[in-house]
């Protein structure tokens, strides 16, 4: 049974509906445990105090955020080598999850950043480089709904999504570069997980594989309604040409 | 409540707007899903009822 | 080629054709900037460089829909795709027609701008080298733009949201070299990358907006 079978619509719907109650639970169940012991059940930190709290939400949020985007391109790609119209879908469908784990990492970021540097907003190349994510999000997301014809839509987003990548690929270069001095190391990261300890890992890993059921979760659900709306699309343009 | 020290106001914005983006993340696709569903059944039934 | 090239120029300068236009915005963005942030040399003249490069960008975006719409509109384009001309030569041609009359008056005007900033003298230099390097990459990235909107009514703000955030890069870099130069630092390292970006550019946008102009043509 080979992944393609699902490229058709009436199986991704079938299979999709039959996994759903359960992804959708365990997400939530994971999740909610990750971040109850995340925030009740873990020490302060001796540098960050309560703050390393936020880890829980910030670290999983972010790499989400890049993960959706990456997903997109390969769902785009998929698209406009092989014309499935469920992978463009479900890219689709993800792009406001990752905006919106996006705008948790920049909040979560900036509400972290102010007791450690002193201010809401640094243009550190990491935060820059997510509200630059954040933008892109918004551009291949407002493509999508300025595009009357949806197979038109679905190839000039792709598009987008792939020349965005290579551009946001770019662009982390070239704000390591701006604020940082090119190869200098990244020393105001938040992400240090190299060094963190035990009791904070175990429930870290929890949180990011909660977001990522979330995800899941959502991906498919959303998946399922773009899948309806087009079918709705294509019934109401024959009812009007009828 | 643990003791959130000095940066309680921190922690807990940053858990309120999380769950507050994500449940509106959820709410809009759940409501998004609803009326698409809704849509797409009355226009199969205009469909049926016209052929 | 030629003829594409010499028909979209002319039709550019003509009455109507929006040449000046982006030179004009440029002028008043530019003026605009001391009445924001306040009239002190010292501080206008360390900002200068970006100010002037970020004026000079705007000024690009705004004249990107005018590269496709007029074609689009009379139909020209649709007979453009059927000549034996490669539809990546037509987006080349048109990102050249663009920065020619866009781009390079920017480039002439800068200098200008900059003795009512307060540029400091060794700036200058840098200022024109960087925008003569930088503004071809805008012209490239902003005709894909223009590209993917073709066939959007009223797309300029949609234009906007999607080329700003492509435009960073070479802001970063072009930026970089006017303020080096400024400064009297050394802009070797953003200027080989800024020369980078725009050759890649140069190369690889075309396909990409001839890719987005065939989607919109269908």
């Amino acid at each position: 049974m080979s992944i393609w079978e699902y490229a058709n619509p009436r199986k991704f719907m079938a299979t999709s509906g039959a996994l759903l109650p359960w992804v959708s639970g365990l997400a939530a169940l994971v999740l909610s445990v990750s971040l109850i012991w995340g925030f009740f059940f873990t020490p302060d930190d001796f540098r960050q105090g309560s703050t390393v709290k936020i880890i829980y939400l910030h670290v999983p949020a972010a790499i989400m955020a890049t993960s959706v985007w990456f997903m997109m391109l390969v769902t785009s790609l998929i698209w406009i080598i092989r014309r499935h119209h469920v992978s463009v879908l479900a890219a689709k469908a993800a792009a406001p999850i990752g905006m919106v784990f996006t705008l948790i990492g920049l909040f979560t970021g900036a509400v972290w950043g102010q007791p450690m540097w002193g201010t809401w907003w640094e243009w550190d190349p990491r935060l820059t480089a997510f509200l630059i994510l954040f933008l892109f999000y918004l551009g291949y997301m407002a493509l999508w709904e300025a595009v009357e014809n949806p197979d038109a839509a679905a190839d000039l987003t792709s598009v987008l999504c792939l020349v965005g990548t290579v551009f946001a690929v770019i662009s982390r270069y070239a704000l390591l570069f701006w604020n940082q001095g090119l190869h200098q190391g990244a020393s105001l990261s938040l992400d240090a997980e190299e060094n963190v300890a035990d009791v904070f890992a175990y429930p870290l890993w929890t949180a990011i594989a909660g977001f990522f059921l979330l995800f899941l979760a959502l991906v498919l659900y959303r998946t399922r309604t773009e899948i309806r709306a087009r079918r709705l699309k294509a019934l109401i343009q024959r009812e009007r040409t009828a | 409540m643990p003791d959130l020290g000095a940066y309680a106001v921190e922690v807990l914005s940053a858990y309120a707007v999380t769950l507050l983006l994500l449940a509106a993340l959820v709410g809009a696709s759940i409501w998004k899903a609803r009326r698409v569903l809704r849509q797409l059944r009355d226009a199969e039934a205009r469909r049926a009822s016209s052929k | 080629m030629k003829g594409l090239l010499l028909r979209d120029l002319s039709l550019a300068v003509r009455a109507g054709g929006g040449f000046g236009l982006g030179l004009a915005f440029f002028l008043i963005v530019t003026v605009l900037m001391p009445f924001g942030i306040g009239p002190e040399t010292p501080i206008l003249s360390k900002i200068a460089p970006g100010i002037l490069w970020i004026g000079a960008l705007l000024a690009c975006l705004l004249s990107l829909d005018r590269i496709f719409a007029l074609d689009w509109e009379d139909g020209s384009l649709e007979l453009l795709a059927t000549s034996p001309l490669p539809f990546e030569a037509v987006a080349a041609i048109k990102a050249l027609a663009h920065w020619l009359t866009t781009g390079l008056p920017l480039v002439a005007a800068a200098p200008v701008l900059g003795v009512i900033l307060n540029l400091p003298g060794q700036g200058f230099f840098w200022l024109i080298t960087s925008l003569a390097l930088g503004t071809p990459a805008l012209s490239a990235i902003g005709t894909f733009g223009a590209a993917l909107t073709v066939g959007v009514r009223r797309g300029g703000l949609l234009l906007s949201l999607l080329v700003l955030p492509l435009y960073i890069p070479t802001l970063i870099f072009g930026a970089e070299v006017a303020r080096r130069g400024a400064e009297d630092l050394d802009p070797a390292t953003p200027l080989a990358m800024l020369a980078g970006l725009t050759l890649a550019t140069l190369a690889a946008m075309p396909f990409a907006a001839a890719a987005a102009l065939r989607v919109n043509l269908r």
